[in-house]
């Protein structure tokens, strides 16, 4: 390579935060949704989507971000993943738009409410079942002939990508109700507490099957984790602990901390999914540089990132800051 | 019968397309105007600004959020449907789109939540300041997306090597021969459509003498609006079309109807373009106009389809009518203007039902403009997806089967039929509660007794259908 430094790691970098900003984001968000069925009545249902609604709408644009700069900085995997995803990656979009309108229909409707609780609930399961399986099929790799993906239609459909499907959608119940701990209070705070350990067992459950499940399906993934004890090691030890801070806070009925520790423990278990596949971007064939856009052009994009993301950052933050505090009744 | 992906892709995302882009191009005149209101209120303290402004809130809130979710759907089309399109422009295409999101999306969005729920929470001039973010971030990213379309029609500053296209000038592709004219197009159409929506619905109001003071305000800076934009967007228009006969000059032919290259060629009104015999039926013409608006010379030469083969043009019958319709739209436009203008001596538009009742029926001829306007301009590219560069064809996913893109045809046209029928409603429903109920007591307050102020209020009116 003849350019000055190397931009591609930078960009991987970039758009593992996106990706990250987005799970946890929209993750305790698309969580009230598979929580709504079971929340304990109708007036916690109004405060449960009460307490995203000023931020669901800019959570949903990290994923657009995610999309845009995928295209931007590596477009083989735009191309690659949307086409063999073809199906999924529709009803993960129908999924949203439900769920995204229910937020202003609901609250305007009457006699037809309990229709858009229906559309907010499955629409929310619906696009993180699908967001899992897209981490499924990603472990499990694409059918690919010269840059162009040749499987078919339903590829992606397999029982792995069905569980990791179902592990996502829990992890999004756990960032749920552990936002909800810190963001409410009264009869709904206690029984986010009493359902969260039950959603951490089961998404450490899934986390075990795929751990164990993914050596055997990808040799690549087997010689590095387990040739020699490496520094990687330490994430999945860090996850388990974030898991075990989380157990500790909810007994000890602490209300920052379980969410933090679950947005720790997606953090980890990322970051060793990561590990596992580094440097397949569009795996079993392309690494992160196969995949890589033009020089001049992640340049172009990464100069005006560095100076637009900071400012973008500061007013998400301070939106958050605005809204910050327990959600009582509706600013709806 | 053998299903053709191209085919299907393309009513796909011209129905995706369509679909979502009523809800911008509303939005972005509305967020505009909802600014000037909060600046209003907040300059003079007159509380009938504040009244006129939740209420344009509460319907900026439900069209908003319908066109955010539909162009979650519009940023992965191109990836699904046509992925060798995306994958051969991605260095130019990819950072457009992602600066739309990183300089617009994530403004509009984390100040839309400010604006929409932060009254009682921010100081008035924050909550000003929001709204005009809010405006600013509409804008910023029709900048960016019309960049990326415009590039499409008239492609510049770019070099194709191997397959790829590879960025050699980013002023000269972001700031291609095609984009200003288009955005202003653009830009006068959002500021047409929300004065004209505005328009219709306070019209309505007044002649149920609801709000009257209020009402009266809106109605005649609406007025004023619509006076001086339809005009000037007809002139703009006329200066985009003469910016497509220098670049695109079979989409003009496809908009005159005009089969053979000559001079002096007629203005039709009314024809049935026939593609197969290359010829028009039934026309009714004005003779030499189309070579005055062109070329503004009675003899001027127009380009005819026949300077390129039959399998190279687009379908003229659509675009030719779609621009009819277009122009047809923008000349009422003018006339309502000023209309207006003359019914404003004694203040006789406030009174005048036929005029008030026709503003109500227009209030929908923007959106029908707007349609039509990316139908004649996206239609009379074909068969072209980057002009005389890529065709549609070549820019098709390969792995794409007709059955895959049929089911998600009809599965996108049964999601978004169920979201239009309800969004509609729902306006409606916003739109009869009026700014009493935008206003009343309850409505932005952090209560407890306030979780469901709106259907609380509108308890009576939605069970009244």
């Amino acid at each position: 390579m003849d350019q000055p430094f190397d931009l591609v790691v930078i960009w991987a970098g970039i758009i593992g935060f996106a990706v990250m900003m987005y799970v946890l984001m929209d993750g305790f968000d698309l969580g009230q949704g598979i929580l709504y069925p079971f929340a304990p009545d109708d007036h916690s249902r109004d405060i449960m989507m009460n307490s995203v609604a000023p931020v669901w709408d800019g959570n949903e644009t990290w994923l657009v971000l995610g999309g845009a700069g995928l295209l931007a900085a590596f477009p083989l995997v735009y191309s690659v993943f949307l086409p063999a995803l073809y199906i999924g990656v529709f009803l993960m979009l129908a999924g949203l738009i439900f769920r995204g309108v229910a937020f202003e229909f609901r609250f305007k409707a009457n006699t037809t409410k309990y229709l858009w609780d229906w559309a907010f609930a499955g629409g929310s399961f619906v696009a993180a079942f699908a967001q899992g399986a897209v981490v499924g099929a990603y472990v499990q790799g694409f059918e690919t002939s010269n840059f162009v993906y040749v499987g078919g239609a339903l590829d992606w459909l397999t029982p792995f990508t069905v569980i990791t499907g179902l592990g996502l959608v829990a992890g999004y119940a756990l960032l749920g109700s552990t936002w909800l701990i810190m963001k409410t209070e009264g009869e709904l705070q206690q029984w986010a507490y009493k359902i969260t350990p039950i959603l951490l067992i089961a998404v450490l459950a899934v986390f075990g099957v795929v751990s164990l499940y993914t050596p055997f399906v990808d040799q690549g993934v087997l010689n590095r984790w387990f040739n020699g004890v490496s520094i990687i090691w330490l994430l999945p030890i860090l996850a388990l602990y974030c898991a075990f801070l989380v157990f500790r806070a909810v007994k000890k009925q602490q209300e920052g901390m379980p969410f933090v520790a679950t947005m720790g423990l997606f953090l980890f278990t990322y970051l060793g999914l990561l590990a596992s596949k580094w440097p397949y971007l569009v795996p079993p064939d392309y690494t992160l540089w196969d995949a890589a856009s033009a020089y001049e052009s992640q340049l172009f994009l990464l100069l005006g990132f560095l100076f637009v993301i900071p400012f973008v950052l500061g007013y998400i933050a301070w939106s958050y800051y605005i809204f910050r505090g327990k959600v009582k009744g509706g600013y709806h | 019968m053998e299903l053709d992906p191209l085919i299907l892709s393309r009513i796909q995302f011209a129905f995706v397309v369509c679909f979502h882009a009523i809800f911008p191009v509303f939005t972005i005149g509305l967020a505009s105007f909802i600014a000037v209101l909060e600046a209003l209120s907040f300059k003079t303290g007159n509380p009938i600004w504040q009244r006129l402004s939740k209420f344009w809130i509460q319907v900026f809130a439900v069209v908003f959020g319908m066109g955010v979710v539909s162009g979650i759907v519009m940023s992965f089309q191109f990836g699904t449907n046509w992925s060798n399109f995306s994958y051969a422009t991605a260095n130019f295409l990819g950072p457009v789109l992602s600066y739309e999101v990183v300089t617009a999306f994530f403004l509009e969005a984390a100040f839309l939540g400010v604006l929409l729920f932060g009254r009682d929470k921010v100081p008035q001039g924050v909550h000003l300041f929001a709204a005009i973010m809010v405006a600013l971030g509409t804008f910023i990213s029709s900048f960016w997306i019309l960049a990326a379309n415009s590039l499409m029609h008239t492609p510049d500053g770019l070099v194709l090597r191997d397959g790829l296209y590879y960025v050699a000038s980013w002023r000269d592709s972001i700031f291609n021969p095609s984009f200003g004219y288009r955005f202003m197009h653009m830009a006068l159409a959002s500021f047409l459509t929300a004065s004209f929506v505005v328009a219709g619905v306070t019209a309505w109001f007044i002649m149920q003498k609801r709000e009257l003071e209020a009402n009266k305000k809106a109605l005649s800076i609406s007025l004023w609006l619509i006076l001086i934009l339809a005009p000037a967007q007809v002139l703009v228009g006329d200066f985009h079309g003469l910016n497509t006969l220098k670049h695109q000059p079979m989409k003009v032919a496809a908009m005159e109807g005009n089969w053979e290259t000559g001079t002096g060629v007629p203005l039709l009104l009314f024809a049935l373009p026939d593609q197969e015999n290359q010829q028009n039926l039934f026309e009714i013409k004005i003779p030499k106009l189309a070579s005055f608006i062109l070329t503004h010379d009675w003899d001027g030469e127009v380009p005819g389809l026949n300077e390129v083969a039959p399998d190279k043009q687009p379908p003229v019958f659509i675009v030719f009518w779609a621009f009819r319709v277009m122009v047809a739209m923008g000349m009422l436009m003018v006339l309502f203007g000023l209309a207006g203008l003359w019914l404003r001596r004694g203040g006789r538009y406030l009174e005048n039902r036929t005029f008030l009742n026709g503003l109500r029926v227009m209030s929908l001829s923007p959106f029908i403009a707007v349609l039509s306007g990316w139908i004649v301009t996206e239609t009379g590219r074909a068969p072209w997806l980057i002009y005389e560069q890529m065709t549609h064809a070549q820019g098709l996913t390969p792995s794409l089967t007709g059955g895959m893109a049929l089911f998600t045809l009809i599965g996108y046209i049964a999601v978004y039929a169920m979201v239009f029928s309800a969004g509609v409603f729902y306006l409606m429903t916003v739109f009869r509660g009026g700014l009493e109920t935008a206003n009343a007591e309850h409505v932005d307050s952090d209560v407890e007794k306030a979780q469901r102020p709106i259907s609380a209020a509108n308890a009576n009116l939605e069970g009244g259908l």
